[in-house]
């Protein structure tokens, strides 16, 4: 089932998230579980401690990529609202460097289309995190490389 | 023909630049561009076989031909979310 352009919310953001904004974006009186996923920086690393964050993104394909994986997950959920957001430029400890809120008629549904949304988003959406470590070093983190 | 690749992340470190313009032969597949790419820009030899190509914001395989007018961007693995 596809979803209309105003029950759909796609962006990066170099502003921090407002998750509560988002869960409210994505609340209709159709829906019986809304699912709110946020991924924040964390700390450590292994025995690595990592200072703060920053993101880069290629907007026009990350955009495209982001509306490709919703479009994905209404085919195979009955998704009502859907947001997902992904912050850009530098993030401290504990920051959203992503969010997705999404809505359903039932629990299931709803943890299976944010699950998919959050796992596919990490794989295909071109974003790349760099490292500023507590010795001062950065690195730009490429799994896999 | 001249293409002009977008870079990120560490290909863009690698090379200090978001930008770098690649020349090619006509017809040339995405396959012979990567190796195009880490001939012009040797700084980017140790990562070649890890960057992704995408062409006007899609993932490209390669035996992709690259059309003259396309967006084309490098990008080693990601790392969102």
């Amino acid at each position: 089932m596809s979803i209309a352009e105003s029950d759909r919310l796609v962006q990066l953001t170099d502003q921090p998230i407002d998750s509560n904004a988002l869960t409210q974006f994505a609340t209709t009186p159709r829906s019986g579980a809304i699912v709110l996923f946020l991924g924040t920086v964390r700390e450590l690393t292994g025995d690595r401690k990592t200072v703060a964050l920053d993101y880069d993104a290629y907007p026009e394909m990350a955009l495209a990529k982001m509306n490709e994986l919703v479009d994905e997950a209404c085919e195979k959920w009955p998704v009502q609202k859907v947001a997902v957001v992904h912050r850009t430029g530098h993030l401290e400890l504990a920051e959203a460097s992503v969010a997705i809120a999404l809505s359903c008629p039932h629990r299931v549904d709803a943890f299976e289309a944010g699950r998919f949304l959050i796992d596919e988003l990490k794989v295909r959406v071109p974003v790349w995190k760099k490292e500023n470590w507590d010795d001062g070093t950065t690195e730009w983190v490429h799994p896999g490389e | 023909m001249q293409i002009t690749v977008k870079l990120f992340a560490r290909a863009s470190q690698l090379t200090g630049r978001s930008e770098v313009v690649v020349e090619l032969p006509e017809k040339t597949n995405v396959g012979e561009f990567r190796a195009a790419l880490a001939t012009q820009y040797p700084e980017l030899q140790p990562i070649i076989d890890s960057l992704f190509v995408a062409i006007n914001a899609e993932y490209a395989n390669d035996d992709q031909l690259i059309p003259e007018s396309a967006e084309v961007a490098c990008f080693p693995p990601v790392s969102g979310g």
